[in-house]
């Protein structure tokens, strides 16, 4: 007879992964993908398939000579990293520079961290920010939104609505074009519609819960739209702060990264209402047209301190004074 | 132009103010420090192991300079010469020590204790030791996951993974009994280091009846009583099925290794013993 | 439907043996009676080697405030005193008696009638618990009696059955309310006079709507009592979230139920005090399951306290090939067994097969700070947080983090997507935690 096995309770495990929630994101993803594809075309696909292969490589590599730990890249962390990461570029993005962007995101944002889960900041956005500061040009020249695009390099471009309103352009799209997608910007980000059925797709799957998107969303609606009633000459409708940019893609898909988002459903909320503010702020008084991912990237750098401070409510708790 | 100066001029101004602030504060603020404690601090061995008793080398040192008398302070690591040191800086006289050393007293090597059952779960002993009784019979052994070799500063214990069981190295051991805490099954003891580091001591810590024991490790002290019987020395204690020999009245006679029935007591760097081969010529001789 | 407000994890249930009729071990040859239940001190014992002792006889008397009574649960002849491993794999002693032929103690009540009226008072009552040595069989093992007696300056209001049966794989208290539906409510009956409270409330997991059909037939013929089915959900019948469930009351950190006004008892231990108090029956058998995946046929059974493991899986059709773990109580919070050579404590609720494929644990990976933990956390804690502090040894940051709070319930591990041993790490703080703070108690005093 074999040895019986000992170990301490609990023995029965969910069967839950690392592996299955990071597929579960993935899988949320895919609308926005589709979207993408379609507006983008054969750009999207260069786009998205290099960074994706250049972070698994890199986190291999890194893995297997830096660290010398164990293979990480079954996690697809390193996958979903890749894939946020091209989701957060310009589709005519020459594949030189998104292969930068996946080594800054894999070696600095997250393995000079010691790999998944010790990571401060959100590695794709580290990428993603890296690349924006070093090559604003190529970073901001977004192609115009075709459907079945073919062309890559050679992109018509134009503005986003969120440039063309920093620089009283004019010529924002319809709320039904931004919507659906149909206008410029990053490849992930346009659609609007899409990123909202993953949301729904992660809530059911219980991957994310609502706390940190809606609060993001929330605020920068309430924000905006303060503003709005104050002056609408000067400033658009809080509809169109939430479809632009990449609001959506971030309060959903960046934001609630696991690794850098707070632990408790209360400070969600406070992180959620954080990057808001930090985002509306950013929009309307920086000089960037779009600060989602600079709001996050300084939010997640108070996860820490929220983590500290604020507990889950505890059962039965005693109140000091009470 | 203006700006620079300007920025300058602040900045400057903020600095020279933060200054007088800050001298003013470490005027109020200042604490008086014997110098000695510095000095103590410079000669003990900086392994803020805690050892001695205290959190770190420098709690230790405060203690040296604040204490009567050295009597019951000792620094294990650096042992006799260190105190004698420290006795000088302060001109106090320092107690003798008697070098000691970690002794791990569970012979369950792999084949000598065999498994019943296989843990699966964190390495640490001390979960194990809270889970169950361990993966052998035997409930008093050592678990072998090493938490004895986590807590060693010095990298003195380590786990042999033929055996598992933790073997002290004789050259880095200080005897700052890190690993005596660490150890939830209290195998491993402080013990004289003896003459030539030579030592005799029962490998056995198990509690159980002879019966019990014998049927889950071979080399287990069963506390059949022989070695009392035969110490002439009356360092050997016996209780609880097991006996103990006492390092401070073992005169290292070896009588009690001769005669223990399952090799439970254990001789340490002791010259090879005369063959028996020798024994019968020189009893024939003697004729 | 009703259920506990915070966390929770819904384990697939695998109650394969629910609705089986229960059988009767029959007597093995020898018994080993531990004198120690799992929580307490051994008892003394009170029969030496040799002696003919009957079933129901006292053999170990209860020593000390946190301990039991223990009585023979067969007839025949002491063959030693001697220690036993237990399920932790330590000793203690027990006593192993041959048994010769079935011959009861004569106050023994063996007629199968039911006997509804109870005239006893409450201080009479809580002495009969005591001497018939219960303990509460849902796991913990705490004696009885001591629940049962309020301390001074306590008033109870209400008696809470615990019926939630939440673990997976578990049917015994299921089965035991389906056939012994009157002498459960009769129970009950006399705990509430015991306590001297109007009113009492079974929660039952809805997953058991027979049991609760059942039980309120029965209910209707006494005054007070009340059957709420509850939501499915783990961990339903930890004492603290049965009560928020039942009451929406919630036990401050640190207290005992009484400090709310409730009293909680297992459906298993109402039935017990029954059998005591009107049957003069001391509790020496209990149903425990017998199940598992390759368990060919998974059923409930009646078995001797001290009944050796070995002659129950006999019986029950042995132990199936690829066993790889067998488990002493359910899946989340069981014992691994480290020998089969051990018997039936009165906390023993099952035994339990895993095969061997679903033993081994998973491999650990970082954490990734996805806080399922703190949601599932039916006590509200940060697992993640505590099992770092308990790795790094920071055990007053650990007691500062309300460590003491944590119930074991599991669910931390069960939902980790990193497999992390979370609730070991937080066991061993609890453990040296309590320590310290029990140190501190005594060095002011």
């Amino acid at each position: 007879m074999n040895k019986l096995i000992v170990s301490p309770a609990p023995h029965v495990h969910s069967g839950n992964s690392i592996r299955k929630e990071m597929v579960s994101v993935l899988i949320a993803l895919i609308p926005a993908y589709l979207v993408a594809l379609y507006y983008f075309g054969v750009g999207a696909i260069i786009v998205s398939v290099t960074s994706v292969i250049s972070c698994v490589i890199f986190e291999y590599l890194i893995q297997k000579f830096l660290i010398k730990g164990e293979n990480t890249v079954s996690d697809y962390s390193a996958v979903l990293t890749g894939l946020l990461l091209s989701f957060n570029l310009p589709s005519n993005l020459p594949v030189w520079i998104v292969v930068i962007g996946a080594l800054v995101a894999i070696g600095v944002g997250k393995m000079s961290f010691g790999g998944l889960g010790n990571n401060p900041f959100n590695p794709a956005l580290v990428g993603r920010v890296f690349l924006l500061i070093s090559f604003p040009v190529q970073m901001t020249s977004w192609p115009r939104p075709i459907a079945w695009n073919t062309a890559y390099l050679d992109a018509e471009t134009s503005a986003t609505a969120l440039s063309a309103l920093k620089e009283h352009l004019g010529n924002i799209p319809s709320l039904f074009d931004m919507f659906v997608g149909n206008m410029g910007g990053s490849m992930g980000e346009v659609s609007a519609l899409a990123l909202l059925l993953g949301f729904v797709y992660l809530l059911f799957k219980r991957t994310i819960t609502w706390h940190i998107p809606v609060s993001i969303l929330l605020t920068v609606f309430i924000m905006t739209g303060i503003f709005y009633l104050v002056n609408p000459q000067t400033y658009v409708s809080p509809i169109i702060h939430l479809l632009s940019g990449g609001l959506m893609l971030g309060a959903i898909f960046m934001a609630t990264d696991f690794v850098t988002s707070p632990m408790t459903k209360t400070g969600m909320t406070i992180y959620g209402i954080g990057i808001g503010i930090i985002t509306v702020v950013i929009r309307m008084f920086g000089s960037y047209p779009e600060g989602v991912s600079f709001a996050i990237l300084i939010m997640n750098a108070f996860t820490p301190l929220i983590n500290t401070y604020i507990k889950p409510k505890r059962f039965g708790e005693v109140r000091k004074n009470g | 132009m203006n700006l620079i100066l300007a920025s300058v001029v602040s900045l400057g101004g903020i600095g020279a103010l933060s200054a007088v602030i800050l001298y003013f504060i470490a005027q109020k603020f200042h604490v008086e420090e014997d110098a000695r404690i510095d000095e103590v601090e410079a000669v003990l061995p900086a392994a803020n192991c805690g050892g001695c008793g205290f959190p770190g080398c420098r709690a230790f040192a405060a203690a040296c300079v604040t204490a009567d008398t050295l009597d019951n302070l000792s620094c294990p690591v650096g042992g006799t010469a260190t105190m004698e040191k420290v006795a000088d800086i302060l001109g106090k006289k320092a107690a003798a020590v008697v070098p000691t050393i970690a002794v791990v007293r569970c012979g369950g090597t792999c084949e000598m204790r065999e498994k019943t059952n296989s843990y699966d779960g964190v390495k640490s002993c001390t979960i194990v030791h809270n889970l169950y009784g361990g993966e052998t019979g035997c409930s008093w052994g050592c678990l072998g996951l090493g938490d004895c070799e986590v807590s060693c500063t010095f990298d003195a214990i380590h786990i042999n993974p033929e055996t598992m069981l933790p073997e002290v190295d004789e050259d880095k051991c200080t005897a700052c009994g890190a690993c005596v805490k660490a150890c939830p099954k209290n195998i491993i003891e402080l013990r004289r280091k003896g003459p030539k580091s030579r030592r005799i001591y029962v490998n056995c810590v198990n509690k159980d009846k002879g019966a019990v024991n014998k049927k889950v490790c071979k080399v287990a002290c069963i506390g059949c009583s022989k070695c009392f019987n035969v110490c002439p020395y009356e360092a050997i204690e016996m209780g609880n099925n097991l006996a103990y020999i006492d390092s401070e009245k073992c005169k290292l006679c070896r009588k009690c290794v001769e005669v223990c029935p399952t090799n439970a007591i254990v001789e340490l760097n002791f010259p090879p013993r005369k063959t028996k081969i020798e024994e019968p010529s020189t009893t024939g001789t003697e004729k | 439907m009703k259920t506990f407000k915070m966390g929770g994890v819904h384990p697939p249930e695998n109650k394969f043996s629910a609705g089986k009729k229960t059988k009767i071990i029959s007597l093995p040859q020898q018994v080993i009676i531990p004198l120690r239940h799992y929580s307490g001190n051994p008892s003394v014992a009170e029969v030496s080697r040799g002696e003919i002792v009957k079933v129901g006889q006292l053999i170990g008397r209860a020593n000390g405030f946190i301990s039991a009574n223990v009585h023979s649960s067969v007839s025949g002849k002491v063959s030693k005193i001697d220690n036993a491993m237990d399920a932790f794999g330590y000793k203690f002693p027990a006593v192993f008696i041959d048994v010769i032929g079935d011959d009861w103690l004569d106050e023994v009540d063996l007629s199968p009638e039911v006997k509804r009226v109870c005239n006893l008072e409450p201080h009479e009552i809580i002495k009969k618990v005591a001497e018939a040595g219960i303990v509460g069989l849902g796991g913990a093992t705490f004696p009885t009696h001591v629940k049962l007696s309020i301390p001074q300056g306590k008033k109870a209001e209400v008696l809470i059955i615990n019926g939630a049966e939440c673990e997976p794989y578990l049917t015994c208290d299921h089965q035991l309310m389906l056939e012994k539906g009157e002498e459960i409510i009769i129970g009950i009956s006399i705990l509430m006079k015991a306590i001297r409270v109007k009113k009492a409330i079974i929660g039952i997991e809805s997953n058991k709507m027979d049991a609760v059909l059942n039980l309120e037939k029965w209910a209707k013929t006494m005054e007070g009592i009340e059957v709420v089915p509850l939501k499915v959900k783990y961990p339903q019948g930890s004492e603290k979230q049965l009560i928020q469930a039942l009451t929406g009351r919630e036990v401050p950190s640190g207290a005992l139920p009484i400090e709310v006004g409730a009293v909680v008892q297992n459906v298993a231990t109402t039935f017990a005090v029954y059998e005591a108090v009107q049957k003069n029956k001391p509790l020496i058998e209990r149903i425990i399951t017998v199940t598992g995946k390759s368990v060919p046929e998974p059923g409930n059974y009646w078995v001797r306290i001290g009944t050796p493991f070995t002659h129950i899986i006999e019986e029950t059709g042995g132990m199936p090939q690829d066993t790889g773990k067998v488990v002493a109580g359910g899946p989340m919070m069981g014992r691994a067994l480290p020998s089969l050579d051990l018997s039936v404590a009165k906390g023993t609720s099952s035994i339990l097969f895993i095969p061997s494929s679903e033993s081994k644990r998973g491999k650990v990976f970082n954490c990734i700070r996805c806080a399922k933990c703190v949601f599932h956390c039916p006590m509200g804690l940060e697992p993640y947080l505590l099992m770092n502090q308990g790795e790094k040894q920071m055990w007053e940051n650990m007691e500062e983090n309300r460590v003491m709070d944590c119930i074991e319930c599991g669910s931390c591990s069960f939902i980790c997507p990193s497999n992390r041993p979370l609730v070991d790490y937080i066991r061993y703080g609890k453990s040296t935690v309590g320590t310290m703070i029990r140190n501190r108690k005594t060095q002011k005093s």
